[in-house]
Order: structure tokens, then C-alpha cells, then sequence
């Protein structure tokens, strides 16, 4: 409850100040007109969309998530919030807020994808919707740490890249082999084994994010 | 009537390779308004950070009690009133959605007869629907002390607490300090005399520093 209570605080924060999803909105739109522009009239594979689709989201990730935490050290107000709620509270808080983020994000990424390329076609859309879904959980978890660790360092920029991408990596390649069966039309149980690396995934995220947590909000 | 204390057991503190201070060793118990002082630079805002739990001492340690029961560290903070320069408050919302915010956030239910209150109390009432953005550096360290005193916690700390505050808004502050402390344990880091003069007991830090 206390968690939703500094979730709600920061969903009402975000709509008056619009300090993430503009940052995502705006980089959404060049990277997809990018995307759209160099790739002109020439036809591209199912395999490469797909691919397209999880770099466009990582990158998405990179720019908005780390907010969570960041806008906080940057507004001054990481001692309100250590004067106000416990370690756990202010992770599941800002854990909570990244998540809805994701998945808005990774919603209308795909979206877009499905009425601009028209080689985006899935084949099976339960596998997807399964990969879609602990996907953008992993990645909101990892997103929320890293956050958490950068928002202390002087150069936030240059390290949220740096430090995501082999966090981030592992669950990337497994959405996209995911992706690609999905565009094949695997079914589900045949893609028993990359669920299953990706469901480890977020279960080790999550556990090694709450033990951790402790320590780097310390200051 | 609660009985808190705080007790500094050899507190040392290294900020990189320079000595802040060395053994400090000291009680606070409700009821008393104890000062800590020194030039600037000695500590001050440090050693309550300590105490607040919200930085580590290098060595030491320090111990809360509430009713004589150690009070968990997870747990500090809800009996922590806290007031400083360095404490912002979030400037996107008004004082009211501030204060109920951190109500929710604290897991309390939010009282919204002490809030008024304090927001009378401190001449805010007529503003506590304005976003603090607009608000004037003495109005929000006013709007500091509601969040520091809404919660009714044990302990309150307060670290320079007149600064950017007038004169009748000063006397309103050592009001509420002294009333308080009927009750509760209250620690001022300052250097002005008028605030180290409302204290019992003063931490004189310049004695707990050491050649090296």
C-alpha cells in the first residue's frame, strides 16, 4: 500500500511535469522516422523487423527509465524520500512506476510497428504476448536498479548505457529468439526453454534487486 | 507521554581522508532540546545526517530507543521529524498534496485537522492550495516544519532551523520547539544564539576533532 502511495505520488508527479514520458514520446517518434527514412522503399525481413522492434525498445528504455530516480537527485527531494519510507517501499514505488512506463512505452512501440512495416507479422500472437510480457517486466526491473545505482553517479548519462547493456543483454537476445518464433508460429511449448531463461531472468533480477537495493540507497 | 533516546556510542566520521569528528560520545532523552554547534564546516549537518540515519558514521554507532525498545532502522524514519536546508519538498504540488502524500507514503492515515493546524500555526492556510513552486524561501521552510511535525514523531531535528525566516516567523518556531519538547526529544543544529539559546545541553564540535 505504501509502495502504491509513493507509485501514485510519482504517477501525479510525471503528469504535471512530464519529465519521462515526454523524453520517451519524443524519442520513439525520431528513432521509428529514422528507422522509416533509412529503409525507404526497400522490403526487409520479418527477422530483421523483429530485431528492429527490441533495439528501438532497449533504446527507449535507456532513455526514459532511469527518471525514476534521477529526476529525484536531480530535484533534491532522495532525502524527502528517505526521511519518509523505508529502502523496500521506495523500490516497489518506483519499481511499480517503471513497469506502467514500460509497458505504455513497449505498447505503442509495437503498435507502431505492426501498422508502419509491413514485414512485422506475428504468426503467433499468444507466444508473443507471453515473451511481450515477462520481457517488459525484466526490463523494468533492471532499468529501476540500474537507475538507482546512476542516480548517485556525476556522469548519469554515459554510465546508464554502459551498465545496462550487459544487464540488459541476456533478455534481449532471448525476446529476440522469442520474437523470431513467434513470427515462425512456434507454438508455445516448443518455445518451453526461452520462456523459462526468461522467467529465471526477471525471478534473479527482482531477488537480487531487492537485496542490493538496501546498500545503494545508502549513502 | 513517550520515552525516547538516543544514544552516540564513539561516533567517527571521515568525509574521504579528512576528519569531521572523532568520539563522540552522548545521550539525548525526550523532554530536552539539546543543541549541536560549531563554525561552519565542523559537522553540524553531518552528525544529525547521523542521527537521522540517513549517512553512516565511519565508526560508532547509534542506538534508538522508543519506550526502551531499540527501534529498527527499517523503521526509523516514521519517528524521525526532520527539518533542513537540504531537504526539499516537491515543488509540482501544493503544500496539501505534499503533506498528503507523505502521510500515504508513510503508511499514516492522513490528519487533516493537524495539518490545518500546523498550516494555520504557521500562516500558510491561506496558500496550502498554491504549488510550493510558487512559494517564497521563508514560506517553504515554514511548509518544512509541517512536514516535519505533521506525523507527531518522538524526534525532531533541526538543522538551521530559522534560516530564511522573519522575525514573527521565527518567534512561531522556538512557539512550536518549546511545545515540542514538552513531549519529545528535540535536537537543533544552528549557529545562531537565539537557537542555541532555547537548549539544555550543547555539542560543542570543535572539541571532538583531533590533529592528524
Amino acid at each position: 500500500m505504501k509502495a502504491y502511495s509513493l507509485f501514485k505520488k510519482d504517477w501525479q508527479s510525471e503528469l504535471r511535469t512530464r519529465y519521462a514520458i515526454n523524453a520517451l514520446a519524443m524519442f520513439i517518434l525520431v528513432t521509428i522516422s529514422v528507422i522509416m527514412f533509412s529503409i525507404g522503399s526497400e522490403k526487409i525481413s520479418e527477422y530483421l523487423t523483429g530485431g528492429l522492434l527490441w533495439v528501438v525498445i532497449f533504446f527507449s528504455a535507456m532513455s526514459g527509465l532511469s527518471r525514476a530516480f534521477v529526476s529525484e537527485e536531480e530535484r533534491g527531494t532522495t532525502m524527502t524520500l528517505h526521511l519518509i519510507a523505508a529502502p523496500s517501499t521506495i523500490f516497489s514505488g518506483k519499481l511499480i512506476f517503471n513497469l506502467l512506463l514500460v509497458f505504455l512505452m513497449n505498447f505503442v512501440i509495437t503498435f507502431l510497428f505492426s501498422i508502419l512495416f509491413n514485414s512485422f507479422i506475428i504468426k503467433n500472437i499468444t507466444l508473443f504476448a507471453v515473451a511481450f510480457l515477462f520481457g517488459n517486466i525484466g526490463i523494468a526491473i533492471s532499468s529501476t536498479i540500474i537507475a538507482a545505482i546512476i542516480s548517485k553517479a556525476s556522469s548519469k548519462g554515459t554510465l546508464y548505457p554502459v551498465l545496462s547493456f550487459p544487464i540488459l543483454l541476456p533478455l534481449i537476445l532471448t525476446l529476440l529468439e522469442l520474437t523470431k518464433f513467434a513470427m515462425d508460429g512456434n507454438s508455445v511449448s516448443s518455445s518451453f526453454v526461452e520462456i523459462a531463461v526468461l522467467v529465471c531472468y526477471d525471478v534473479i533480477m527482482l531477488t537480487a534487486s531487492y537485496l542490493l537495493f538496501d546498500f545503494i540507497w545508502e549513502e | 507521554m513517550t520515552n525516547y533516546t538516543v544514544e552516540l556510542s564513539n561516533i567517527v566520521k571521515y568525509l574521504g581522508r579528512r576528519l569531521i569528528f572523532d568520539g563522540i560520545n552522548f545521550s539525548f532523552s525526550s523532554q530536552h532540546i539539546y543543541g549541536i554547534s560549531g563554525p561552519n564546516g565542523s559537522g553540524k549537518s553531518t552528525l544529525v545526517k547521523i542521527i537521522a540515519n540517513l549517512i553512516s558514521p565511519t565508526r560508532g554507532k547509534v542506538i534508538h530507543k522508543n519506550n526502551l525498545k531499540k527501534v529498527e532502522s527499517v523503521k526509523l524514519h516514521n519517528h524521525i521529524g526532520f527539518v533542513s536546508p537540504y531537504l526539499f519538498l516537491y515543488d509540482e504540488f501544493t503544500a496539501e498534496e505534499n503533506l498528503l502524500h507523505f502521510s500515504n507514503i508513510r503508511g499514516i492515515s492522513f490528519n487533516k485537522e493537524r495539518s490545518d493546524f500546523l498550516l494555520n500555526e504557521l500562516k500558510l492556510i491561506d496558500r496550502k492550495n498554491d504549488l510550493v513552486r510558487g512559494y517564497s524561501s521563508g514560506m517553504k521552510q515554514r511548509l518544512k516544519f509541517i512536514f516535519a511535525l505533521l506525523h507527531q514523531p518522538p524526534l525532531i531535528i533541526l538543522d538551521e532551523p530559522t534560516s530564511n525566516l522573519d522575525n514573527p516567523g521565527k518567534e512561531k518556531v522556538y512557539e512550536l520547539i518549546k511545545k515540542e519538547a514538552e513531549n519529545n526529544l528535540v535536537i537543533i543544529a544552528s549557529n545562531e544564539d537565539s537557537d542555541i539559546a532555547l537548549c539544555g545541553q550543547v555539542i560543542e564540535l570543535e572539541k571532538f576533532k583531533r590533529a592528524i
